[in-house]
């Protein structure tokens, strides 16, 4: 108990300078939390995808199309329990800034692979029924204002003109990990306009969705899709649902990897300011240890004294920072909605914070912890400031 | 009369491990700041100054990039015969029509699927980007399955490089030549034969057409015009705005990246600071009042710890920016969240960068000394030297 007792009145004999500690700590370990919920952010997309969906498109590039037709013959193939599909639209809301994802899909098929998309049931009915309804995700609504009846402009960057959407049903998550930023439209709406604008590119899609049975024939059933179109004209790539998504990440790798290494640094930054904080502490106690070791403390109780005093300004800092996570990941994401439509402070996210800090804590008293150990008594009782 | 420098940096010297570790939290502050800038500074050279400022790309209206948007033959050739045109030496108008696709390559050493930028070219594509310079090899004949390759993508994707072959649109294409554009975005992009590509992949029609203005002023009657006309429903930019426009989304991201962390990061350090110079204030109360004694007055003190606060963070500075010029060597290549295609750029030191970083790093000096000298300033020397 003594122990505690000393380890706290020592924590706080500079105030100040502890104060500017647990401060850098706080700030070190807000700046930790919120880099790992943006690296989570970036694989919301991969934790948010099931094992049962396929996704299949051109095998020469996403934005290569594949023939309706195709529909039918996938269908066909065994283990296959539905197929939806449909084009990635790239409209624009008023300006470029206001990007959401938008999608033509057909909805009944694509509803039935999404369980995980609740609309109420008035609304849904709505939707199938209405060629130029669309839905739109909770948050997606709620920051444009968007009520059920609303018309909504889009301009087309990949299908040229103006389109006219009602809003007829407004999604919520089944999870926290759903994504509620989505925009998705009749593909008939789609396909029956281009039948008439531009014919060329009628009868397209961009991409199928393709339900199996039981997840582990996905590779199989993967398998026998690309067998089937190979050395035709459009040739597919079949994938999970998992390696689509990790796909785009992995081509922005790079990024992720440097918010990583980003992440470290910060700890590493603010382990110098503490390791100093201890330090400087350290010596000018070096004469009060010297005291203990007359005494007969032995060497280990002196650790204690200074390992705990680290500790608890680095925990300190740690609950501080972990609290005030919370409210500036919620800033930070509404912030960068459209980058992250997804952005939740993980549990995990805690423990990394609570390992930093007893890391910080830890390596901080090291050398501090050394030199009063090591020093002989009479050196220390000599030493000055 | 002021106190010299040399106590100063005797001061610093004395307390080696606490100027060392204040330092290289500086120094690594110094270090994420100026490896920031020096990220955007090179997307910002990748991308904006990959299109010059007197040539127009035309695309399709609405389409926010070349891959997006489409071009009628017969759409093209009302552009052709635009009078502002500047007109080359064979007499014909600087002008190539332009085909753009994405094609899945995979990269050398990890064999991971990224998109690559695939451009049907024609002749004066060349003429008009002199940033583009043939390094190895030879141009690819006309109507032939040849192909040249940037450099970056010679060097990472699977199939890229010189007398290599890829395989597309049910074909073989060649790999011919290796050209060299620098730091801009076409090291990221594949050069074919514009017709060939355009009968690879089925698509009729042009991604965009780019030509030079005669001259750089009749650049809005030109826009006026081809935006007016009812025949077409195409979109003029200047090539450099084309392209500083693809790059606003990831220049964005960068600078909300880089100003949050900038931010968290110098308040630590400036915390850093603060601690080592109240500590070393609280240390010197005898000598501060011996000095004081000694007839210096408030002002010099106050000076003297500002300096010697500048001079740790300054030196921190150095060291940081001095690291941080290593990552010159290396390059970054990513997606564009607008054209998701590949988009390699190396980190690019700028004399700029150098003056911001150091000037951020003397901020943080000053930000950090200026309370503690102040209280150095305002000791009593009476109950400064009977502490002492």
């Amino acid at each position: 108990m003594q122990v505690l007792k000393l380890i706290y009145k020592n924590a706080f004999r500079h105030r100040l300078r502890t104060f500017l500690t647990i401060t850098g700590v706080s700030i070190a370990i807000l700046a930790f939390g919120l880099l790992r919920t943006v690296v989570d952010g970036w694989y919301a997309g991969v934790k948010a995808s099931a094992a049962n969906r396929l996704v299949s498109r051109n095998a020469i590039s996403l934005i290569f199309p594949l023939p309706f037709s195709y529909k039918d013959k996938i269908r066909q193939i065994d283990g296959v329990t539905i197929v939806s599909y449909g084009n990635w639209f790239g409209g624009i809301y008023i300006d470029e800034k206001n990007f959401f994802p938008n999608f033509a899909v057909e909805p009944k098929s694509y509803l039935a692979l999404y369980p995980e998309y609740v609309f109420p049931p008035d609304q849904l009915a709505a939707l199938l029924h209405d060629r130029k309804g669309f839905a739109a995700g909770r948050k997606l609504a709620e920051k444009y204002n968007w009520k059920p009846g609303d018309t909504v402009i889009l301009k087309g960057t990949i299908f040229p003109g103006e389109w006219e959407f009602v809003l007829r049903g407004i999604y919520k998550g089944r999870t926290k990990s759903v994504d509620e930023t989505q925009f998705f439209f009749h593909w008939d709406y789609l396909n029956e306009t281009l039948k008439k604008t531009i014919p060329r590119r009628a009868d397209q899609v961009g991409f199928y969705m393709i339900g199996v049975k039981t997840p582990n024939i996905a590779s199989e059933v993967s398998g026998a899709i690309d067998r089937s179109f190979k050395n035709s004209l459009a040739e597919t790539l079949t994938e999970t649902e998992k390696a689509f998504q990790m796909g785009f990440i992995s081509m922005s790798e790079a990024i992720v990897v440097a918010i990583q290494l980003v992440s470290f640094v910060v700890i590493i930054i603010i382990m110098a300011v503490m390791a100093n904080t201890m330090a400087m502490s350290s010596r000018e106690r070096i004469g009060e240890y010297a005291v203990f070791k007359t005494l007969g403390f032995g060497g280990i109780y002196i650790a204690v004294l200074i390992f705990g005093e680290s500790l608890f300004i680095s925990a300190t800092g740690c609950i501080i920072g972990t609290i005030l996570t919370f409210p500036a990941a919620k800033a930070f994401g509404n912030e960068m909605s459209q980058f992250f439509p997804i952005f939740n402070v993980s549990v995990n996210t805690i423990y990394l914070d609570v390992a930093a800090s007893v890391l910080i804590g830890v390596t901080a008293a090291i050398i501090p912890t050394y030199r009063a150990v090591t020093i002989r008594i009479a050196d220390g009782l000599r030493r000055i400031g | 009369m002021t106190i010299p420098l040399s106590y100063s940096i005797r001061n610093l010297r004395t307390r080696r491990l606490t100027t060392i570790l204040t330092a290289s939290g500086i120094a690594l502050v110094v270090f994420v700041f100026a490896s920031i800038l020096m990220l955007a500074e090179g997307l910002q050279k990748a991308l904006i100054e990959t299109g010059s400022y007197d040539n127009v790309v035309i695309i399709r209206k609405g389409s926010a990039s070349e891959v997006q948007s489409g071009i009628e033959r017969s759409q093209a050739s009302i552009i052709e015969t635009q009078p502002e045109i500047f007109i080359g030496e064979k007499g014909g108008g600087l002008l190539a029509k332009e085909l753009v696709v994405l094609i899945m390559l995979p990269k050398r050493e990890t064999g991971k699927q990224s998109n690559v930028t695939i451009r049907g070219v024609s002749e004066n594509s060349l003429l008009l980007r002199p940033q583009v310079r043939l390094t190895e090899g030879r141009l690819p004949r006309a109507g032939s399955s040849e192909i040249i390759a940037g450099q970056s993508i010679a060097k990472r994707f699977r199939g890229g490089g010189l007398g290599e072959t890829l395989r597309f649109g049910m074909r073989d294409w060649t790999v011919v030549g290796v050209f060299d554009a620098g730091n801009t975005g076409f090291n990221s992009e594949i050069w074919g034969d514009a017709d060939q590509m355009m009968h690879a992949f089925r698509r009729p029609v042009y991604s965009s057409i780019i030509f030079k203005l005669r001259a750089s002023s009749e650049f809005d009657k030109l826009k006026s015009r081809v935006e007016g006309d009812p025949r077409l429903t195409l979109e003029a930019k200047r090539e450099n705005r084309y392209y500083a426009d693809q790059s606003e989304m990831m220049a964005k991201f960068l600078r909300i990246l880089g100003m949050s962390l900038t931010i968290i990061f110098s308040l630590g350090a400036i915390i850093g600071a603060m601690i080592t110079m109240y500590s070393a204030v609280a240390n010197r109360t005898g000598e501060i009042g011996t000095l004081r004694a000694l007839g210096f007055n408030r002002r010099d003190i106050l000076i003297s710890f500002i300096l010697e606060s500048l001079l740790l963070t300054f030196a921190g500075g150095c060291a940081g920016l001095f690291f941080s010029s290593f990552l010159q060597l290396l390059t970054i290549s990513t997606m564009n969240f607008q054209t998701f295609s590949e988009l390699a750029f190396e980190f690019t030191l700028s004399f700029e960068i150098v003056y911001k970083a150091l000037v951020f790093s003397l901020v943080m000096g000053l930000v950090g000394g200026v309370l503690p000298a102040a209280r150095a300033a305002r000791m009593n020397i009476v109950t400064a030297l009977q502490s002492g």
